[in-house]
Protein backbone atom coordinates (compact mmCIF):
# COMPACT_ATOMS: atom_id res chain seq x y z
CA UNK A 1 0.00 0.00 0.00
CA UNK A 2 1.25 3.45 -0.87
CA UNK A 3 1.90 5.87 1.98
CA UNK A 4 -0.67 8.60 2.43
CA UNK A 5 0.62 11.86 1.00
CA UNK A 6 0.71 14.75 3.42
CA UNK A 7 -1.75 17.57 2.84
CA UNK A 8 0.05 20.11 0.65
CA UNK A 9 1.11 23.34 2.24
CA UNK A 10 -0.67 26.38 0.87
CA UNK A 11 1.86 28.35 -1.09
CA UNK A 12 1.61 31.71 -2.73
CA UNK A 13 1.68 31.86 -6.49
CA UNK A 14 3.36 34.50 -8.62
CA UNK A 15 1.37 35.75 -11.57
CA UNK A 16 2.50 38.14 -14.28
CA UNK A 17 -0.10 40.65 -15.40
CA UNK A 18 1.06 42.23 -18.63
CA UNK A 19 3.17 43.71 -20.14
CA UNK A 20 0.88 43.03 -23.09
CA UNK A 21 -2.61 43.15 -21.71
CA UNK A 22 -5.51 45.42 -22.65
CA UNK A 23 -6.22 46.47 -19.09
CA UNK A 24 -2.66 47.59 -18.36
CA UNK A 25 -3.16 50.66 -20.58
CA UNK A 26 0.10 50.25 -22.44
CA UNK A 27 3.10 48.18 -21.56
CA UNK A 28 2.94 47.75 -17.82
CA UNK A 29 3.91 44.53 -16.12
CA UNK A 30 2.64 43.89 -12.62
CA UNK A 31 4.16 41.00 -10.69
CA UNK A 32 1.39 39.79 -8.42
CA UNK A 33 1.86 37.35 -5.58
CA UNK A 34 -1.38 35.53 -4.92
CA UNK A 35 -2.65 33.61 -1.95
CA UNK A 36 -5.62 31.90 -3.55
CA UNK A 37 -7.32 34.82 -5.21
CA UNK A 38 -6.10 37.43 -2.75
CA UNK A 39 -3.13 39.60 -3.65
CA UNK A 40 -0.29 39.51 -1.15
CA UNK A 41 1.99 41.79 -3.16
CA UNK A 42 1.69 43.65 -6.43
CA UNK A 43 4.83 45.19 -7.79
CA UNK A 44 4.74 47.16 -11.03
CA UNK A 45 7.63 46.65 -13.42
CA UNK A 46 7.98 49.70 -15.62
CA UNK A 47 10.38 51.07 -18.19
CA UNK A 48 9.15 49.30 -21.33
CA UNK A 49 8.39 52.66 -22.90
CA UNK A 50 11.41 54.58 -21.63
CA UNK A 51 12.67 56.79 -24.44
CA UNK A 52 15.09 58.92 -22.50
CA UNK A 53 13.28 62.17 -23.21
CA UNK A 54 15.10 64.00 -20.41
CA UNK A 55 18.45 63.02 -21.92
CA UNK A 56 17.38 63.87 -25.45
CA UNK A 57 16.40 67.38 -24.36
CA UNK A 58 19.96 68.10 -23.28
CA UNK A 59 21.17 67.92 -26.88
CA UNK A 60 18.51 70.11 -28.44
CA UNK A 61 17.47 73.72 -28.48
CA UNK A 62 14.45 74.61 -26.38
CA UNK A 63 12.09 74.74 -29.32
CA UNK A 64 13.18 71.32 -30.55
CA UNK A 65 12.14 69.86 -27.18
CA UNK A 66 8.49 70.68 -27.85
CA UNK A 67 7.75 67.68 -30.13
CA UNK A 68 9.25 65.40 -27.47
CA UNK A 69 7.10 66.92 -24.74
CA UNK A 70 3.95 66.23 -26.78
CA UNK A 71 4.75 62.56 -26.43
CA UNK A 72 5.20 62.43 -22.67
CA UNK A 73 1.53 61.89 -21.96
CA UNK A 74 0.16 61.16 -25.39
CA UNK A 75 -3.48 61.39 -24.38
CA UNK A 76 -3.10 65.03 -23.44
CA UNK A 77 -0.39 66.07 -25.86
CA UNK A 78 -0.83 69.81 -25.78
CA UNK A 79 -0.95 70.04 -21.98
CA UNK A 80 2.64 68.80 -21.76
CA UNK A 81 3.74 71.56 -24.10
CA UNK A 82 1.76 74.00 -22.00
CA UNK A 83 3.82 73.13 -18.94
CA UNK A 84 7.13 73.14 -20.78
CA UNK A 85 6.44 76.49 -22.48
CA UNK A 86 5.42 78.04 -19.16
CA UNK A 87 8.60 76.77 -17.52
CA UNK A 88 10.84 78.18 -20.24
CA UNK A 89 8.90 81.46 -20.19
CA UNK A 90 9.44 81.63 -16.45
CA UNK A 91 13.13 81.07 -17.06
CA UNK A 92 13.14 83.90 -19.60
CA UNK A 93 11.02 86.11 -17.37
CA UNK A 94 8.36 86.83 -19.99
CA UNK A 95 4.60 86.61 -20.03
CA UNK A 96 2.64 85.83 -23.16
CA UNK A 97 -0.18 88.17 -24.31
CA UNK A 98 -3.66 87.74 -22.86
CA UNK A 99 -5.14 86.33 -26.04
CA UNK A 100 -2.52 83.60 -26.23
CA UNK A 101 -3.12 82.76 -22.57
CA UNK A 102 -6.85 82.36 -23.18
CA UNK A 103 -6.35 80.24 -26.29
CA UNK A 104 -3.95 78.05 -24.33
CA UNK A 105 -6.57 77.61 -21.63
CA UNK A 106 -9.19 76.66 -24.21
CA UNK A 107 -6.92 74.04 -25.77
CA UNK A 108 -5.80 72.71 -22.39
CA UNK A 109 -9.36 72.30 -21.13
CA UNK A 110 -10.46 70.61 -24.35
CA UNK A 111 -7.55 68.24 -23.89
CA UNK A 112 -8.62 67.59 -20.31
CA UNK A 113 -12.08 66.60 -21.46
CA UNK A 114 -10.61 64.34 -24.15
CA UNK A 115 -8.26 62.72 -21.65
CA UNK A 116 -11.04 62.15 -19.13
CA UNK A 117 -13.27 60.69 -21.82
CA UNK A 118 -10.52 58.26 -22.72
CA UNK A 119 -10.14 57.33 -19.06
CA UNK A 120 -13.90 56.81 -18.74
CA UNK A 121 -14.02 54.64 -21.84
CA UNK A 122 -11.10 52.40 -20.96
CA UNK A 123 -11.87 52.22 -17.25
CA UNK A 124 -15.45 51.24 -18.01
CA UNK A 125 -14.32 48.78 -20.64
CA UNK A 126 -11.89 47.12 -18.22
CA UNK A 127 -14.71 46.51 -15.76
CA UNK A 128 -17.10 45.18 -18.35
CA UNK A 129 -19.03 48.26 -19.43
CA UNK A 130 -18.58 48.58 -23.17
CA UNK A 131 -20.90 51.46 -24.00
CA UNK A 132 -19.10 54.43 -22.34
CA UNK A 133 -16.22 53.86 -24.74
CA UNK A 134 -18.43 54.28 -27.80
CA UNK A 135 -20.39 57.19 -26.38
CA UNK A 136 -17.27 58.95 -25.16
CA UNK A 137 -15.31 58.58 -28.35
CA UNK A 138 -18.11 60.32 -30.21
CA UNK A 139 -17.24 63.54 -28.33
CA UNK A 140 -13.52 62.86 -28.22
CA UNK A 141 -13.52 62.72 -32.00
CA UNK A 142 -14.90 66.27 -32.10
CA UNK A 143 -12.11 67.48 -29.83
CA UNK A 144 -9.58 65.76 -32.07
CA UNK A 145 -11.12 67.61 -35.02
CA UNK A 146 -10.72 70.90 -33.18
CA UNK A 147 -7.05 70.10 -32.50
CA UNK A 148 -6.64 69.24 -36.16
CA UNK A 149 -8.10 72.61 -37.13
CA UNK A 150 -5.52 74.63 -35.20
CA UNK A 151 -2.43 72.80 -36.37
CA UNK A 152 -3.06 69.70 -38.42
CA UNK A 153 -2.14 67.27 -35.65
CA UNK A 154 -4.81 65.36 -33.78
CA UNK A 155 -3.05 63.66 -30.88
CA UNK A 156 -0.01 65.94 -31.00
CA UNK A 157 -1.13 69.38 -32.13
CA UNK A 158 2.23 71.06 -31.38
CA UNK A 159 0.45 74.40 -31.45
CA UNK A 160 2.03 76.16 -28.45
CA UNK A 161 5.36 77.88 -28.80
CA UNK A 162 7.70 79.34 -26.25
CA UNK A 163 6.43 82.90 -26.07
CA UNK A 164 2.96 82.27 -27.44
CA UNK A 165 1.31 80.24 -30.17
CA UNK A 166 2.29 79.09 -33.64
CA UNK A 167 -0.59 80.98 -35.25
CA UNK A 168 -3.90 82.57 -34.40
CA UNK A 169 -7.05 80.46 -34.28
CA UNK A 170 -8.21 79.44 -37.77
CA UNK A 171 -11.48 80.60 -39.25
CA UNK A 172 -14.43 78.60 -38.03
CA UNK A 173 -12.75 77.34 -34.87
CA UNK A 174 -14.74 79.55 -32.50
CA UNK A 175 -18.04 78.42 -34.03
CA UNK A 176 -17.12 74.75 -33.80
CA UNK A 177 -15.89 75.18 -30.25
CA UNK A 178 -19.16 76.87 -29.27
CA UNK A 179 -21.08 74.02 -30.86
CA UNK A 180 -19.20 71.55 -28.69
CA UNK A 181 -19.50 73.58 -25.51
CA UNK A 182 -23.26 73.94 -25.92
CA UNK A 183 -24.03 70.32 -26.59
CA UNK A 184 -21.51 68.70 -24.26
CA UNK A 185 -23.55 68.87 -21.00
CA UNK A 186 -26.34 66.96 -22.76
CA UNK A 187 -23.92 64.34 -24.04
CA UNK A 188 -22.35 64.12 -20.62
CA UNK A 189 -25.69 62.96 -19.24
CA UNK A 190 -25.40 59.91 -21.50
CA UNK A 191 -22.26 58.81 -19.69
CA UNK A 192 -23.75 59.67 -16.33
CA UNK A 193 -26.84 57.53 -16.82
CA UNK A 194 -24.72 54.60 -17.96
CA UNK A 195 -22.55 54.24 -14.88
CA UNK A 196 -23.24 56.51 -11.91
CA UNK A 197 -26.20 54.57 -10.55
CA UNK A 198 -25.26 51.30 -12.20
CA UNK A 199 -25.34 48.57 -9.56
CA UNK A 200 -22.61 46.43 -11.16
CA UNK A 201 -20.38 49.47 -11.54
CA UNK A 202 -20.88 50.42 -7.91
CA UNK A 203 -20.09 46.92 -6.70
CA UNK A 204 -16.88 46.86 -8.70
CA UNK A 205 -15.68 50.30 -7.57
CA UNK A 206 -17.00 51.19 -4.10
CA UNK A 207 -14.47 50.31 -1.42
CA UNK A 208 -11.77 49.39 -3.96
CA UNK A 209 -8.42 51.19 -3.91
CA UNK A 210 -9.08 53.18 -0.76
CA UNK A 211 -6.71 56.03 0.12
CA UNK A 212 -7.15 58.53 2.93
CA UNK A 213 -6.41 62.22 2.37
CA UNK A 214 -3.32 62.17 4.55
CA UNK A 215 -1.94 59.05 2.90
CA UNK A 216 -2.66 60.49 -0.53
CA UNK A 217 -0.34 63.42 0.22
CA UNK A 218 2.26 61.10 1.69
CA UNK A 219 2.23 59.14 -1.58
CA UNK A 220 2.52 62.33 -3.62
CA UNK A 221 -0.91 62.11 -5.20
CA UNK A 222 -2.20 65.16 -7.01
CA UNK A 223 -5.00 66.15 -9.34
CA UNK A 224 -8.17 64.05 -9.46
CA UNK A 225 -6.48 61.23 -7.55
CA UNK A 226 -5.93 63.45 -4.50
CA UNK A 227 -9.29 65.17 -4.84
CA UNK A 228 -10.96 61.77 -4.91
CA UNK A 229 -9.57 61.30 -1.41
CA UNK A 230 -10.84 64.69 -0.30
CA UNK A 231 -7.70 66.83 -0.70
CA UNK A 232 -9.02 70.25 -1.67
CA UNK A 233 -6.24 71.26 -4.02
CA UNK A 234 -6.17 72.41 -7.60
CA UNK A 235 -3.15 74.21 -9.04
CA UNK A 236 -5.38 76.16 -11.41
CA UNK A 237 -7.11 77.73 -8.43
CA UNK A 238 -4.35 77.76 -5.79
CA UNK A 239 -1.34 78.78 -7.91
CA UNK A 240 -3.02 80.24 -10.98
CA UNK A 241 -1.08 80.41 -14.22
CA UNK A 242 -2.05 81.56 -17.70
CA UNK A 243 -5.03 83.66 -16.49
CA UNK A 244 -6.89 80.86 -14.73
CA UNK A 245 -7.76 83.42 -12.06
CA UNK A 246 -10.10 85.08 -14.59
CA UNK A 247 -12.40 82.09 -14.71
CA UNK A 248 -15.04 81.00 -12.30
CA UNK A 249 -15.04 77.24 -11.68
CA UNK A 250 -15.47 74.77 -8.89
CA UNK A 251 -13.04 72.12 -7.73
CA UNK A 252 -15.06 68.93 -7.32
CA UNK A 253 -14.19 66.75 -4.36
CA UNK A 254 -14.89 63.06 -3.89
CA UNK A 255 -16.55 61.21 -1.07
CA UNK A 256 -14.79 60.76 2.23
CA UNK A 257 -13.88 57.14 1.50
CA UNK A 258 -11.43 57.99 -1.25
CA UNK A 259 -12.17 54.88 -3.28
CA UNK A 260 -12.41 54.15 -7.00
CA UNK A 261 -16.03 55.27 -7.17
CA UNK A 262 -15.14 58.57 -5.52
CA UNK A 263 -12.45 59.27 -8.09
CA UNK A 264 -14.93 58.34 -10.81
CA UNK A 265 -17.32 61.02 -9.53
CA UNK A 266 -14.54 63.62 -9.37
CA UNK A 267 -13.40 63.09 -12.95
CA UNK A 268 -16.98 63.12 -14.21
CA UNK A 269 -17.62 66.50 -12.58
CA UNK A 270 -14.28 67.84 -13.81
CA UNK A 271 -15.41 67.39 -17.39
CA UNK A 272 -18.33 69.72 -16.77
CA UNK A 273 -16.11 72.25 -15.00
CA UNK A 274 -13.69 72.21 -17.93
CA UNK A 275 -16.59 72.84 -20.23
CA UNK A 276 -17.54 75.79 -18.04
CA UNK A 277 -14.04 77.24 -18.26
CA UNK A 278 -14.00 76.92 -22.07
CA UNK A 279 -17.37 78.66 -22.24
CA UNK A 280 -16.05 81.63 -20.24
CA UNK A 281 -12.80 81.75 -22.19
CA UNK A 282 -14.70 81.83 -25.49
CA UNK A 283 -16.96 84.58 -24.20
CA UNK A 284 -14.13 86.75 -22.91
CA UNK A 285 -11.52 85.93 -25.57
CA UNK A 286 -9.64 89.24 -25.98
CA UNK A 287 -8.23 90.49 -29.29
CA UNK A 288 -4.52 91.14 -29.66
CA UNK A 289 -1.20 89.46 -30.32
CA UNK A 290 -0.64 85.74 -29.97
CA UNK A 291 3.06 85.87 -29.16
CA UNK A 292 5.35 88.11 -27.16
CA UNK A 293 6.98 91.01 -28.93
CA UNK A 294 10.53 90.07 -27.92
CA UNK A 295 13.22 89.44 -30.53
CA UNK A 296 15.04 87.08 -28.14
CA UNK A 297 12.09 84.67 -28.22
CA UNK A 298 9.65 85.19 -31.08
CA UNK A 299 10.31 84.94 -34.78
CA UNK A 300 9.71 88.19 -36.68
CA UNK A 301 6.75 88.32 -39.10
CA UNK A 302 7.52 86.66 -42.42
CA UNK A 303 7.03 89.77 -44.59
CA UNK A 304 9.58 91.63 -42.47
CA UNK A 305 12.12 88.84 -42.94
CA UNK A 306 11.97 89.44 -46.70
CA UNK A 307 12.23 93.23 -46.52
CA UNK A 308 14.24 94.11 -43.41
CA UNK A 309 17.82 92.99 -42.86
CA UNK A 310 17.63 93.18 -39.07
CA UNK A 311 14.60 90.88 -39.02
CA UNK A 312 16.32 88.49 -41.41
CA UNK A 313 19.33 88.23 -39.11
CA UNK A 314 17.08 87.84 -36.10
CA UNK A 315 15.14 85.05 -37.79
CA UNK A 316 18.35 83.32 -38.85
CA UNK A 317 19.88 83.50 -35.37
CA UNK A 318 16.77 82.21 -33.64
CA UNK A 319 16.50 79.25 -35.99
CA UNK A 320 20.21 78.44 -36.11
CA UNK A 321 21.18 79.11 -32.52
CA UNK A 322 17.92 79.02 -30.64
CA UNK A 323 16.84 81.16 -27.74
CA UNK A 324 19.17 81.49 -24.80
CA UNK A 325 17.60 81.88 -21.38
CA UNK A 326 19.75 83.35 -18.60
CA UNK A 327 21.52 81.11 -16.10
CA UNK A 328 19.18 79.76 -13.47
CA UNK A 329 16.77 77.05 -12.50
CA UNK A 330 12.98 77.05 -12.26
CA UNK A 331 10.22 74.64 -11.40
CA UNK A 332 6.84 75.14 -13.02
CA UNK A 333 3.89 72.90 -12.27
CA UNK A 334 0.53 72.85 -13.99
CA UNK A 335 -2.69 70.98 -13.40
CA UNK A 336 -2.59 68.34 -16.12
CA UNK A 337 -5.59 65.99 -16.57
CA UNK A 338 -3.74 63.36 -14.54
CA UNK A 339 -2.42 65.58 -11.77
CA UNK A 340 0.55 67.81 -11.14
CA UNK A 341 2.78 67.93 -14.18
CA UNK A 342 6.01 69.68 -13.31
CA UNK A 343 9.04 70.78 -15.28
CA UNK A 344 12.30 71.47 -13.52
CA UNK A 345 14.62 73.16 -15.98
CA UNK A 346 18.17 74.30 -15.41
CA UNK A 347 19.73 76.68 -17.88
CA UNK A 348 23.47 77.26 -18.09
CA UNK A 349 23.02 80.23 -20.41
CA UNK A 350 23.43 78.26 -23.64
CA UNK A 351 20.79 77.39 -26.20
CA UNK A 352 20.36 73.84 -24.89
CA UNK A 353 18.83 73.09 -21.50
CA UNK A 354 21.40 71.84 -19.00
CA UNK A 355 18.88 69.56 -17.36
CA UNK A 356 15.18 68.92 -17.83
CA UNK A 357 13.37 66.91 -15.21
CA UNK A 358 9.77 65.97 -15.92
CA UNK A 359 7.63 65.34 -12.87
CA UNK A 360 5.06 63.01 -14.38
CA UNK A 361 1.81 62.43 -12.45
CA UNK A 362 1.32 58.84 -13.64
CA UNK A 363 4.77 57.81 -12.43
CA UNK A 364 4.03 59.01 -8.91
CA UNK A 365 0.57 57.53 -8.67
CA UNK A 366 1.67 54.11 -9.86
CA UNK A 367 4.11 53.93 -6.96
CA UNK A 368 1.19 53.22 -4.61
CA UNK A 369 -0.03 50.12 -6.50
CA UNK A 370 1.20 47.72 -3.85
CA UNK A 371 -0.50 49.65 -1.08
CA UNK A 372 -3.83 49.72 -2.89
CA UNK A 373 -3.73 46.13 -4.07
CA UNK A 374 -2.56 44.24 -0.99
CA UNK A 375 -5.36 42.21 0.54
CA UNK A 376 -7.74 42.71 -2.38
CA UNK A 377 -8.90 40.19 -4.97
CA UNK A 378 -7.00 39.88 -8.23
CA UNK A 379 -9.96 41.27 -10.19
CA UNK A 380 -9.69 44.49 -8.22
CA UNK A 381 -6.23 45.11 -9.67
CA UNK A 382 -7.89 45.92 -12.99
CA UNK A 383 -10.12 48.48 -11.29
CA UNK A 384 -7.12 49.96 -9.47
CA UNK A 385 -5.04 50.35 -12.63
CA UNK A 386 -8.06 51.83 -14.37
CA UNK A 387 -8.77 54.40 -11.68
CA UNK A 388 -5.16 55.57 -11.65
CA UNK A 389 -5.65 56.81 -15.20
CA UNK A 390 -2.05 56.08 -16.07
CA UNK A 391 -0.41 56.44 -19.44
CA UNK A 392 2.74 54.40 -19.65
CA UNK A 393 4.46 56.94 -21.86
CA UNK A 394 4.00 59.36 -18.97
CA UNK A 395 5.31 56.84 -16.46
CA UNK A 396 8.43 55.90 -18.39
CA UNK A 397 9.19 59.10 -20.31
CA UNK B 1 12.69 85.95 2.13
CA UNK B 2 10.81 82.71 2.20
CA UNK B 3 9.39 81.81 5.61
CA UNK B 4 10.77 78.28 5.46
CA UNK B 5 14.26 79.56 4.63
CA UNK B 6 14.24 81.69 7.78
CA UNK B 7 13.05 78.78 9.87
CA UNK B 8 15.74 76.52 8.47
CA UNK B 9 18.42 79.10 9.20
CA UNK B 10 17.30 79.22 12.81
CA UNK B 11 16.92 75.48 13.23
CA UNK B 12 19.92 74.25 11.23
CA UNK B 13 22.36 77.20 11.18
CA UNK B 14 25.38 75.08 10.28
CA UNK B 15 23.60 73.11 7.53
CA UNK B 16 22.42 75.96 5.29
CA UNK B 17 24.93 76.95 2.62
CA UNK B 18 22.95 79.64 0.80
CA UNK B 19 19.46 80.73 -0.21
CA UNK B 20 18.89 81.51 -3.87
CA UNK B 21 15.88 83.44 -5.18
CA UNK B 22 15.24 83.26 -8.91
CA UNK B 23 12.02 84.18 -10.73
CA UNK B 24 9.98 83.67 -7.59
CA UNK B 25 11.41 80.23 -6.81
CA UNK B 26 13.31 79.79 -3.56
CA UNK B 27 16.14 77.29 -3.51
CA UNK B 28 17.83 76.48 -0.22
CA UNK B 29 21.23 74.89 -0.69
CA UNK B 30 21.94 72.58 2.25
CA UNK B 31 24.69 70.21 3.26
CA UNK B 32 23.79 66.59 2.50
CA UNK B 33 24.62 65.03 5.88
CA UNK B 34 21.40 65.86 7.74
CA UNK B 35 19.00 65.95 4.81
CA UNK B 36 16.58 63.53 6.48
CA UNK B 37 16.32 65.69 9.60
CA UNK B 38 15.79 68.81 7.52
CA UNK B 39 13.06 67.15 5.48
CA UNK B 40 11.34 65.79 8.56
CA UNK B 41 11.48 69.21 10.21
CA UNK B 42 9.93 70.89 7.15
CA UNK B 43 7.18 68.28 7.01
CA UNK B 44 6.27 68.45 10.71
CA UNK B 45 6.64 72.15 11.40
CA UNK B 46 3.06 73.51 11.67
CA UNK B 47 3.83 76.93 10.12
CA UNK B 48 5.27 75.63 6.84
CA UNK B 49 3.85 72.07 6.73
CA UNK B 50 5.49 70.67 3.60
CA UNK B 51 3.47 67.48 3.65
CA UNK B 52 3.94 66.82 -0.03
CA UNK B 53 7.09 65.99 -1.96
CA UNK B 54 6.72 66.95 -5.59
CA UNK B 55 9.82 65.37 -7.01
CA UNK B 56 13.44 64.42 -6.52
CA UNK B 57 15.93 65.06 -9.29
CA UNK B 58 19.55 64.03 -9.57
CA UNK B 59 21.92 66.50 -11.21
CA UNK B 60 25.34 66.06 -12.77
CA UNK B 61 27.63 69.11 -13.07
CA UNK B 62 30.51 67.27 -14.75
CA UNK B 63 33.34 68.38 -15.03
CA UNK B 64 32.80 70.81 -12.16
CA UNK B 65 33.32 69.90 -8.55
CA UNK B 66 31.27 69.01 -6.55
CA UNK B 67 29.91 66.98 -9.39
CA UNK B 68 26.57 65.59 -8.24
CA UNK B 69 23.59 67.21 -6.56
CA UNK B 70 20.14 66.11 -5.47
CA UNK B 71 17.13 68.42 -5.65
CA UNK B 72 13.92 68.09 -3.63
CA UNK B 73 10.84 70.09 -4.55
CA UNK B 74 8.31 70.45 -1.72
CA UNK B 75 4.79 71.84 -1.70
CA UNK B 76 2.74 73.09 1.21
CA UNK B 77 -1.02 72.76 0.89
CA UNK B 78 -1.44 75.01 3.88
CA UNK B 79 0.37 78.04 2.44
CA UNK B 80 0.22 77.03 -1.24
CA UNK B 81 3.90 77.65 -1.80
CA UNK B 82 6.94 75.72 -2.89
CA UNK B 83 10.46 75.24 -1.66
CA UNK B 84 13.40 73.65 -3.42
CA UNK B 85 16.11 71.96 -1.41
CA UNK B 86 19.41 71.32 -3.09
CA UNK B 87 22.30 69.30 -1.70
CA UNK B 88 25.68 68.97 -3.42
CA UNK B 89 27.30 65.59 -2.87
CA UNK B 90 30.94 65.36 -1.89
CA UNK B 91 31.99 62.28 -3.83
CA UNK B 92 32.37 62.33 -7.60
CA UNK B 93 32.93 58.58 -7.85
CA UNK B 94 30.39 57.14 -5.39
CA UNK B 95 27.77 59.83 -4.75
CA UNK B 96 25.45 58.99 -1.86
CA UNK B 97 22.89 60.69 0.36
CA UNK B 98 20.40 59.57 3.00
CA UNK B 99 17.07 58.32 1.70
CA UNK B 100 13.95 60.27 2.65
CA UNK B 101 11.52 57.39 2.07
CA UNK B 102 10.80 57.37 5.80
CA UNK B 103 9.63 61.00 5.55
CA UNK B 104 7.50 60.77 2.40
CA UNK B 105 6.45 57.43 0.95
CA UNK B 106 6.46 58.91 -2.54
CA UNK B 107 10.25 59.34 -2.40
CA UNK B 108 10.58 55.60 -3.11
CA UNK B 109 10.36 55.70 -6.89
CA UNK B 110 11.88 59.15 -7.29
CA UNK B 111 15.01 57.92 -5.55
CA UNK B 112 15.08 54.72 -7.54
CA UNK B 113 14.88 56.77 -10.72
CA UNK B 114 17.75 59.02 -9.63
CA UNK B 115 19.76 55.90 -8.77
CA UNK B 116 18.96 54.29 -12.10
CA UNK B 117 19.61 57.23 -14.41
CA UNK B 118 22.19 59.20 -12.41
CA UNK B 119 23.86 56.58 -10.24
CA UNK B 120 23.32 58.29 -6.90
CA UNK B 121 22.99 55.91 -3.95
CA UNK B 122 20.30 56.60 -1.36
CA UNK B 123 21.38 55.18 1.97
CA UNK B 124 18.59 53.44 3.83
CA UNK B 125 16.29 53.02 0.83
CA UNK B 126 14.38 49.75 1.30
CA UNK B 127 14.55 48.57 -2.30
CA UNK B 128 17.22 50.46 -4.23
CA UNK B 129 17.41 48.91 -7.69
CA UNK B 130 17.00 50.04 -11.28
CA UNK B 131 13.49 51.09 -12.20
CA UNK B 132 13.30 52.26 -15.82
CA UNK B 133 16.24 50.42 -17.36
CA UNK B 134 16.87 46.66 -17.34
CA UNK B 135 18.64 45.40 -14.24
CA UNK B 136 21.78 44.38 -16.15
CA UNK B 137 22.16 47.73 -17.94
CA UNK B 138 25.63 49.25 -17.78
CA UNK B 139 26.10 52.92 -16.94
CA UNK B 140 23.79 55.74 -15.93
CA UNK B 141 22.40 57.56 -18.97
CA UNK B 142 21.72 60.98 -17.45
CA UNK B 143 25.35 61.45 -16.49
CA UNK B 144 27.03 64.02 -18.67
CA UNK B 145 29.77 61.73 -19.97
CA UNK B 146 27.18 59.23 -21.21
CA UNK B 147 26.79 59.74 -24.97
CA UNK B 148 23.69 61.41 -26.36
CA UNK B 149 23.36 58.62 -28.86
CA UNK B 150 23.79 55.45 -26.85
CA UNK B 151 23.44 53.10 -29.78
CA UNK B 152 26.57 51.19 -28.86
CA UNK B 153 25.41 50.52 -25.31
CA UNK B 154 22.00 49.43 -26.50
CA UNK B 155 23.54 47.10 -29.08
CA UNK B 156 25.87 45.43 -26.58
CA UNK B 157 22.97 45.01 -24.18
CA UNK B 158 20.87 43.29 -26.84
CA UNK B 159 23.81 41.06 -27.79
CA UNK B 160 24.34 40.10 -24.16
CA UNK B 161 20.70 39.15 -23.93
CA UNK B 162 20.89 37.02 -27.07
CA UNK B 163 24.06 35.29 -25.83
CA UNK B 164 22.46 34.58 -22.48
CA UNK B 165 19.59 32.81 -24.19
CA UNK B 166 21.87 30.49 -26.20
Amino acid sequence: MEPVKPIPQTETMVLNVGPQHPSTHGVLRVVVELDGEVMVRAEPDIGYLHRGIEKMCEGRTYHKCLPLMNRVDYLSGEVNNFGFCLAVEKLLGIEVPKRAQYIRVILAEFTRIASHIFWLGTHGHDLGAMTPLFYGFREREKIMDLCEMVSGGRMFPLYFRIGGLAADLPEGFIEKAWEFVKEFPEKWKDYDTLLTENEIWKQRTIGVGVMSAEEALNWGWSGPMARGSGVDWDLRRDNPYSSYEDFDFEVPLGTKEGDTYSRYLVRMQEMLQSNRIIRQALEKLPPGDIKVDDPRVSLPPKEKVYTDIASLINHFKLIQEGLKPPKGEVYQAIEAPKGELGFYIISDGTAQPFRVKIRAPSFVVLNATNKLATGRLLADLIAIIGTMDIVLADVDR
Amino acid sequence: MHLAADLLKKQFPSEIVEVVEFRGDTTVVVKPERIRDICRFLRDDPTVAFKYLSMIAGLDYFPESPRFAVVYNLYSHQNHDRLTLKAYLASATAPAIDSVTSVWATADWHEREAYDLMGIRFKGHPNLKRILLPEDWKGHPLRKEYPQRGDQDAATWVNRRIDAKK
